[in-house]
């Protein structure tokens, strides 16, 4: 590891459009959105950017085949050394990994980092994007369906702890009780754990109100090297530690309860940053929230407490803005919106605003100086995650 | 959003604008058609399933019996060293009840998903089928299960030509 | 459990698939100006950069050099130069064509950019680069705010 981080690199700038079903905008307009955004918050120019790096789900949502290359212009990308990565659900926080080590290594000193998603080209439903990817021989001839394989992975874990639904329920309450103080909240909503249990069951045990929306839009952060940094802002947040693992497609061959290719991701991020006690060390996390369940799924692999101790924190107030391990004060994917590589890069961004001191209603209660934002996808095997420090 | 940014971008659609035909779209639908190989290991674990067979792949390395087979371990990271046969009998690792179609539509009987851990197999080497012969409701972590073919003449060397497994009673095998 | 292994190895197995979705797509913030443009008043419109000048047709809702939001519209006129062209004997599955078709990129004075488009009125032979031609659009009542509204290009005097 200690080849690697050269440079330190700083998050200097970051933006984002609305969340929304459905944007009039095309993907690249998103992306110049909320990319001049960025760039007006960090103090640059176009002109300023050295490479960018694009963030962007399967092509089968927007409908574009070599959607990197359709939205580069809107990425700002033209006549720049370019490159778009893909990890599934992962890809959102996996996208300023990338940025980091074009900055770290020395390469560049300025780096546009983008992420976008325009699902609602797909029709009648992007759920119909999902199912190439399932195994053509074993899964789909079964008529499976991404909402089964959370199902079964929701199920396993509730059965290994004992976990209640109830219990997961507060997670969707929290996050779109947050959501309402986000401005580009898709899903912001006052819920009771009651409506969560009595909401349309879609696939046991999980329920309407379990689940993310499908969303359209874009975020993006500016990432530059500490000299660029220190000259542009008094206050950067680092990058101090990243980390990205993946396990294999076979997931019927492993035991679900428990993701332990976030772990991997995790340590690895945690032994860059220095960091030796999560829970104690990690001031505020954005964790990658798709369905309720995965909250606390993913708090137990990124080690912020022990296996099955999540529901109760979480119970107790512990994740609330004003608890002492604050968890997706944005609201996360379940109140502020899914559209899928964006919403993971909004993470990265409410952790440089929080830590910032910028987040408004939002911020949390502690003093924020350490912060980590996680993804997680693909066949439930990818995990990325990323420290920052103010 | 940072508190110093006042206002966002984007443009909102109302989904009843969108159903009314009010928003100008362009509409498409891809044509491209796929043939998937199944490979050399599936394959012949598709012929099997045509005789009423679960084929695995063993790597003498791990030790481990895996299926769905393949032609390499891809922990050892070396080709498997054997073909055998698990049972078509299993316990439910984990299980779903789904009440929705593939379109997010409602169906009217749900389906009952599950990972199976098949007998003979490595400890946690499941696969993904159905469950049949049982109210959704009975259904039990760890129940032991029992796959149901399609009569011979009917199968097509796939996966479905296990209709479903089906629960066992107490000590049969 | 028997230890025979009976199926030949060799026989390989396909599965078939095919794409599912479909799609709609938005024609986006400068999108739906342009399309309506065509479709209302047969204009082709550029978007203009105030910062470095530079006319975009297709218009867009920002310069990709500058970065700049792009808010000045001007009418480009109907009239254009073939900048470079083919002569397509198939059809889009590979088909062979009754009639070979033409397909040009025509550029607008001034502007940056171009419309890829069919040429008609004319023979494929006598096509060349360089040569003026003018979008012939499609009766008003037949316009439904694509590119096809535009129903070709022909050739002009200059």
């Amino acid at each position: 590891m200690e080849m690697f981080g050269k440079r330190r690199v700083a998050v200097i700038g970051a933006g984002m459009t609305l969340f929304r079903r459905n944007l009039k905008e095309t993907g690249k307009e998103l992306c110049w959105e909320a990319a001049k955004m960025a760039l007006d918050q960090a103090g640059l120019e176009l002109k300023d950017i050295e490479a960018v790096v694009m963030g962007t789900a399967p092509d089968a949502f927007d409908g574009v085949h070599m959607k990197g290359e359709y939205l580069a212009d809107g990425a700002g990308a033209r006549k720049k050394p370019y490159m778009r990565v893909f990890v599934g659900g992962g890809t959102g926080v996996f996208t300023p990994i990338a940025g980091w080590w074009h900055v770290a290594s020395g390469m560049f000193d300025t780096c546009l980092v983008v992420a976008e998603e325009k699902m609602s080209s797909c029709f009648p439903h992007p759920a119909y994007a999902f199912h190439t990817i399932f195994d053509p021989i074993m899964a789909r001839p079964l008529g499976v369906t991404l909402i089964w394989i959370f199902a079964l992975e929701m199920h396993r874990y509730m059965h290994v702890h004992g976990i209640k639904k109830e219990q997961i329920a507060r997670v969707a309450v929290k996050n779109k009780q947050n959501a309402l103080d986000h401005p580009c909240a898709q899903l912001p909503q006052k819920i009771t754990v009651e409506d969560v249990l009595n909401s349309e069951v879609l696939c046991w045990p999980v329920q309407r109100l379990d689940i993310s929306p499908t969303s359209d839009g874009a975020a993006v952060a500016v990432l530059a090297a500490e000299h660029v940094a220190k000259q542009l802002t008094d206050n950067p947040v680092w990058i101090d530690g990243v980390g990205w693992c993946i396990d294999s497609t076979y997931w019927t061959n492993r035991d679900l309860y428990y993701p332990k290719y976030v772990e991997c991701a995790a340590r690895m991020a945690y032994k860059m940053a220095g960091i030796k006690n999560p829970p104690k060390e990690i001031d505020v996390a954005e964790v990658y929230d798709p369905f309720d369940y995965k909250e606390l799924h993913h708090m137990e692999g990124l080690m912020l407490c022990r296996k099955g101790e999540a529901p109760r924190l979480t119970e107790e107030g512990v994740t609330q803005r004003d608890g002492d391990l604050p968890i997706n004060p944005s609201g996360g994917l379940l109140g502020v919106g899914n559209p899928i590589a964006a919403a993971g890069m909004m993470k990265v961004c409410e952790i440089f605003w929080q830590l910032r001191g910028e987040a408004g209603k939002r911020q949390v209660k502690k003093d924020a100086r350490t912060g980590l934002a996680q993804a997680w996808g693909d066949l439930m095997q990818y995990g990325s995650v990323i420290i920052m420090r103010s | 959003m940072s508190e110093k940014i006042k206002e966002y971008p984007g443009h909102r659609i109302k989904t009843a604008d969108l159903r009314a035909g009010l928003v100008p779209l362009i509409r498409y639908k891809p044509e491209a058609k796929f043939a998937f190989s199944a490979g050399a290991a599936m394959s012949r674990f598709l012929e099997e399933l045509k005789n009423g067979r679960i084929l695995a792949s063993v790597c003498k390395k791990c030790g481990r019996i895996m299926v769905p087979p393949r032609t390499f371990c891809e922990i050892c990271f070396k080709p498997v060293d054997d073909y055998t046969y698990v049972k078509d009998t299993g316990k439910i690792n984990t299980y779903s009840v789904s009440f929705i179609a593939a379109d997010a539509s409602r169906v009217k009987e749900p389906t009952i998903v599950a990972v199976i851990e098949l007998d003979g197999a490595s400890p946690g080497m499941g696969i993904l089928h159905k469950i049949g012969e049982i109210d959704w409701k009975e259904v039990k972590f760890g129940m032991r299960v029992k796959a149901v073919w399609k009569p011979p003449e009917q199968r097509e060397g796939a996966i479905t030509d296990i209709k479903y497994f089906k629960p066992l009673k107490e000590g049969e095998e | 459990m028997s230890r025979e292994i009976s199926t030949c190895p060799l026989r390989l197995r396909h599965y078939p698939g095919h794409l599912e979705p479909e799609y709609a797509y938005t024609l986006g913030i400068a999108g739906e100006r342009f399309f309506r443009e065509i479709k209302e008043n047969a204009r082709i419109m550029g978007a203009k950069c105030k910062k470095c000048g530079k006319i975009y047709v297709p218009p867009k809702l920002y310069c990709e050099e500058c970065f700049e939001k792009l808010e000045e519209w001007v009418d480009v006129g109907t009239k254009g130069t073939v900048y470079t062209f083919t002569i397509s004997f198939l059809d889009e599955h590979g088909e062979k064509l009754e009639k070979p078709e033409i397909y040009a990129l025509i550029k607008f004075k001034g502007t940056y950019g171009g419309i890829v488009h069919r040429l008609g009125e004319v023979k494929p032979e006598n096509v060349r680069i360089g040569m003026k031609v003018q979008a012939v659009f499609k009766p008003l009542t037949e316009r439904k705010g694509t590119i096809n509204d535009i129903a070709y290009f022909k050739p002009i005097m200059e």
